[in-house]
């Protein structure tokens, strides 16, 4: 039912974390974007980002939320996934000293693996795949991917890991562009979900955002 | 400290959004706490409740109780600095730990001046009763703001009122001609460029969670409900007869907090909650909001 349903729609699980912020991407590329809190706001979609957030604590609440077989069913039928930090470590096949959550991309992460907050940092990089231009990059008590099985491709290698990688159906990020100007990897996602972004990657930084442009998506306002 | 590392230590909070923080006292609790789904946990000797009966001066925690838990989790580890005790903030950054609260909760160090967050790496959490409160610690360098509430009370009374008196003052601001807005600023002990900012936004710039007195996992929808980003629990879980479901049941209602049926679940059979305390007759000197400035 996913793959076809052309909906345009992107899911953000919201159970905790960065989903304002994935909201207020996917509406900056003109595409309709819907919290996933229930099993029914699953259906129809295009696509289902996992955002950052804490992952020990989203696998309690996803496990709470009985979401887990929901949303691997909906991926058995061609749901595209693309996870942040904390969603790509759930997403994993292969979880460094923990067992695996989804475990549904062949890689292996090593969580936290900079250190504390203090060692969190930014940097850049071309991801040629992805855009042409420099795409900013924040990285949070981020993890690190360690391997990559046959079938997934690297979209950036940094100095002893990999820090974005994807399969036919699935986008891992290690680092957060929901907290960034770009818009590059949330175009990236649509139109690996069959979305036409509005807007383009050549035309560099989004100018409207700004480090609050999240709390428009605030529950309160 | 940088721009972009501020940046970075509120978008730490960020990836807070929607979670429980919890007070853990030892490694044992720590992991009672991150197994029910805890986003954080708050590393100390004591929780409030027992500071409160037991008196005497309340200071940062033993380094080695702090590493010791640092050691045991997966999730960020926060522990609270005196207010004003920026050398009790320096060892706690060297500690390498993930979040400083600057807490009324301990005796404060100062009783003049806050400390000066801008001068350091490791992000900082600040109590706040109003909105004047909350940006004068945001200017000082603040990253994420909580309520104060009225810590180890099992009373949720003073944190809605905090809460309530920022969500009032935000809209006053936001819908105020702007030739009002300097007067505002300077009647509510505003920093002015921060009041522009909120009128801008809306909202405070920062996550900003509820603490003090939070009890039951109706307590922590309550502050959800009315705009909170996520939860402080201190005494509330430990001090209950049944720590390990009343964690999980807050950590539910924090998730659910806007569905009545899903927050009936999370009720059932939870035993005794904490024992609570009257807040409107206890006397000024006994009150921890009051601390800090």
């Amino acid at each position: 039912m996913n793959a076809a349903t052309g909906s345009g729609v992107i899911g953000v699980l919201d159970l905790q974390g960065g989903v304002q912020e994935h909201l207020d991407h996917l509406c900056r590329i003109g595409a309709a974007g819907r919290p996933v809190k229930r099993t029914a706001d699953l259906e129809g979609l295009d696509g289902l980002i996992i955002p950052g957030g804490e992952s020990t604590c989203l696998s309690r609440l996803l496990n709470i939320f009985g979401l887990r077989q929901d949303i691997e069913a909906h991926y058995r039928q061609g749901l595209k996934l693309w996870g942040t930090c904390a969603g790509a470590i759930l997403l994993a096949r292969e979880n460094i000293g923990e067992a695996p959550f989804f475990g549904l991309i062949d890689i292996a992460v090593s969580r936290n693996a900079f250190g504390s907050q203090l060692d969190s940092f930014n940097g850049q990089a071309i991801v040629p795949m992805v855009a042409s231009e420099a795409i900013p990059l924040t990285f949070i008590r981020a993890p690190k991917i360690v391997r990559t099985g046959p079938g997934v491709r690297v979209l950036l290698s940094m100095d002893d890991y990999v820090a974005a990688a994807e399969d036919d159906q699935i986008l891992v990020t290690v680092f957060h562009p929901e907290l960034t100007p770009s818009l590059a990897f949330h175009r990236y996602f649509a139109r690996k979900c069959g979305l036409h972004p509005a807007g383009d990657d050549a035309m560099g930084l989004d100018t409207g955002w700004t480090p609050q442009s999240w709390v428009r998506f605030s529950h309160h306002i | 400290m940088a721009e972009n590392r501020y940046l970075l230590n509120t978008q730490l909070a960020q990836m807070l959004k929607g979670g429980v923080i919890m007070d853990v006292v030892n490694v044992e609790q720590a992991q009672i706490a991150q197994e029910a789904g805890a986003v954080a946990v708050m590393a100390l000797e004591r929780v409030p409740a027992d500071i409160r009966k037991q008196g005497g001066v309340a200071r940062m925690s033993d380094p080695d109780l702090i590493k010791a838990i640092k050691g045991a989790m997966t999730i960020p580890v926060m522990a609270k600095a005196r207010i004003g005790h920026f050398v009790e903030a320096q060892i706690l950054q060297a500690l390498k730990i993930d979040y400083i609260d600057e807490s009324e909760v301990l005796t404060p160090a100062d009783e003049e001046c806050h400390i000066d967050k801008t001068g350091f790496e490791i992000p900082f959490v600040c109590g706040a009763r109003n909105l004047g409160e909350a940006l004068r610690r945001i200017a000082e360098g603040a990253a994420m703001i909580r309520t104060k509430g009225e810590a180890g009370t099992g009373n949720v009374v003073e944190a809605v009122r905090h809460m309530r008196t920022m969500n009032r003052e935000i809209r006053q601001l936001a819908n105020m001609p702007a030739e009002e807005v300097v007067s505002f600023a300077k009647n509510n002990g505003l920093p002015y460029e921060l009041a522009l900012e909120v009128k801008k936004l809306g909202r405070l710039p920062v996550v900003n969670f509820a603490a003090g007195g939070i009890a039951t996992p109706a307590d922590a929808a309550l502050m959800m409900q009315l705009g909170c980003d996520g939860i402080f629990v201190g005494s509330g879980i430990f001090k209950s007869s049944d720590p390990v479901r009343r964690a999980r049941a807050i950590v539910k209602a924090t998730a659910y907090y806007n569905d009545p049926d899903k927050l009936l679940e999370a009720s059932f059979d939870l035993g005794d909650p904490m024992p609570g305390l009257d807040v409107a007759s206890m006397p000024d000197d006994e009150r921890l909001a009051g601390r800090g400035w």
